[in-house]
């Protein structure tokens, strides 16, 4: 049997990113038992376990609902409307907050014994959609009761699901990777993402925004562009155009490379600052 | 490398880059870079550390605290790597540096083995292959299914080492003497660890207790300071490591 041979050469460039995509490979059933103890463990002492995944969008969304649709008047599909914004949301917030505390607070699981670092981040990803599919059928249940049609359309929701994905791993990489030198960035996030929040239409219509923000908003925003992609198929009930799904795809391609090869090019260092 | 080689380090030195004043704040980091008075303090944990370690050797390394000896585990470990220099480990590497590491107190015995397991790169094949073994050497069969939480500490470390040598390695890392429950099981744990050596692992032992290091390797290396001193017979070793221990004093 071949052994596994582990060299290290300060003087050798390697290129970190491409080892970084093995040591995944190599290290896939770890993610999965990473994965799967992110899920048992959060609701274990819990009454109603994971029917919290499905009750706590919903809770918000009942609030929420309660709280504007007398603002913004579009009463009987504002919780639909509402509930498949949060979900892209809660989507990207949980798994980019995820990664971070994962890969900084994780019980310093990273200085005692060897592990790809990108691994918190891929399972905070695996953990999040898990929640994900599971919050579709109280969105199912929500567009029933309120009468809004769910259309075949929905075949094009791995689509913006794929967006999600991407740019949360390359965001969510970014950002770890920035935690680990400042700890302070893990407060800045909380209010930074709430912001975010704000700035994307989620809770309220597009078409409330002047015209002028919601350009500002539609370009610089790249959460825009994917929850909008996430509406298209399940909300709207149409087919996304070719820009409405390249565009957000290319963002998040995009972070997705830059953010694995920041993260993985300075990982070797991070169990010196942890 | 030949064959016979299991460790081998060249020329390597770890480097911490201690910053004069604690800069804890991203706004303190961006106002003091912009008036370019961050300085760092280099600090050598290891310098220009050459070594090598036979195949089936049992292999001490002592020194005072502080002294490099967990930097040079972690380096094995591949939990740091090196800031110069170059390594190459041949061979499965199992760290019984902190047994139990990855266990989580809300999950089950069992699906702490695997998650263990999975740390130390087994598949799910191998660790259901492993798994009655695990618990049965662990001594844990009727309190599998309970939360960790529930264990003692000397049923967390059991299950620890059980699964840290299930299957023989390559290279051992073993960091201090092995505390791990009773005398029974300390016996047992003492057992495997020589029926590995038979067998032809490699074993790197760090440790405090002089007697330990004596009677166990063939050699043994001792560090101060980051800088290696000796290596050679555990005689001379432990000599002069006492002997540099009083001119401190």
């Amino acid at each position: 049997m071949e052994k596994y041979r582990y060299v290290f050469d300060a003087k050798v460039k390697t290129q970190r990113p491409l080892e970084e995509i093995k040591q995944v490979y190599r290290y896939r059933y770890l993610i999965l038992q990473l994965l799967r103890r992110d899920i048992v463990t959060r609701y274990k002492r819990s009454f109603l376990g994971v029917a919290w995944t499905m009750l706590n969008p919903l809770g918000t969304m009942i609030v929420l609902s309660i709280a504007f649709s007398q603002v913004f008047g579009i009463v009987e599909r504002y919780p639909a409307y509402i509930l498949s914004g949060l979900m892209a949301w809660n989507f990207f917030s949980q798994t980019t907050n995820a990664s971070m505390v994962n890969l900084v607070w994780g019980g310093g699981l990273l200085k005692r014994i060897y592990m790809p670092r990108t691994a918190f981040a891929i399972s905070a990803i695996g953990t999040g959609l898990v929640n994900l599919v599971l919050s579709l059928v109280p969105l199912v249940i929500v567009m029933l009761a309120t009468g809004v049609r769910i259309r075949w359309t929905v075949v094009f929701l791995p689509l913006p699901i794929l967006c999600l994905i991407m740019f949360s791993l390359g965001f969510g990489l970014i950002l770890s990777a920035f935690a680990v030198y400042f700890p302070d960035v893990a407060e800045m996030y909380n209010i930074g993402i709430t912001a975010w929040m704000y700035l994307t239409p989620i809770i309220y219509p597009v078409d409330i925004l002047p015209d002028l923000a919601r350009k500002l908003i539609s370009t610089l925003n790249p959460m825009y562009s994917i929850v909008n992609l996430f509406r298209i198929p399940i909300y709207d009930g149409k087919i996304p155009t070719l820009p409405e799904i390249l565009i957000p795809f290319s963002i998040s391609l995009v972070f997705l490379i830059v953010g694995w090869w920041f993260f993985s090019n300075r990982s070797d260092e991070f169990a010196y600052r942890i | 490398m030949n064959k016979t080689q299991s460790i081998k380090l060249e020329n390597v030195s770890v480097k911490y880059r201690v910053p004069n004043e604690r800069i804890g704040t991203f706004k303190e980091y961006i106002i003091r870079s912009l008036q370019g008075k961050i300085f760092h303090e280099k600090f050598y944990a290891l310098k220009d550390i050459n070594l090598e370690v036979g195949e089936g050797e049992i292999f001490g390394l002592i020194g005072h605290n502080g002294a490099g000896k967990s930097t040079m585990l972690k380096l094995i470990a591949r939990v740091l790597t090196p800031s110069e220099g170059r390594i190459e480990v041949c061979g499965s590497v199992s760290p019984l540096l902190e047994l139990g590491a990855g266990f989580h107190p809300e999950m089950s015995g069992r699906e702490n083995v695997y998650l263990n397991g999975a740390l130390l790169g087994f598949s799910k094949k191998e660790m259901d292959e492993k798994y009655r073994r695990i618990v049965e050497f662990a001594g844990l069969e009727d309190f599998i299914e309970a939360p960790m939480r529930t264990y003692s500490s000397g049923m967390w470390a059991r299950l620890g080492f059980a699964v840290a040598t299930d299957t023989r390695p390559d290279i051992l890392l073993v960091d201090e003497i092995l505390a791990v429950g009773d005398e029974a099981f300390q016996k047992k744990c003492f057992d495997r660890i020589n029926e590995f050596q038979k067998s032809g692992t490699t074993i790197f032992i760090v440790a405090h207790g002089m007697d330990i290091i004596q009677s166990m390797c063939q050699r043994v290396c001792w560090i101060n300071q980051g800088n290696l001193m000796y290596i050679g017979d555990p005689e001379t070793a432990i000599e002069k490591y006492r002997d540099g221990f009083r001119k401190d004093q």
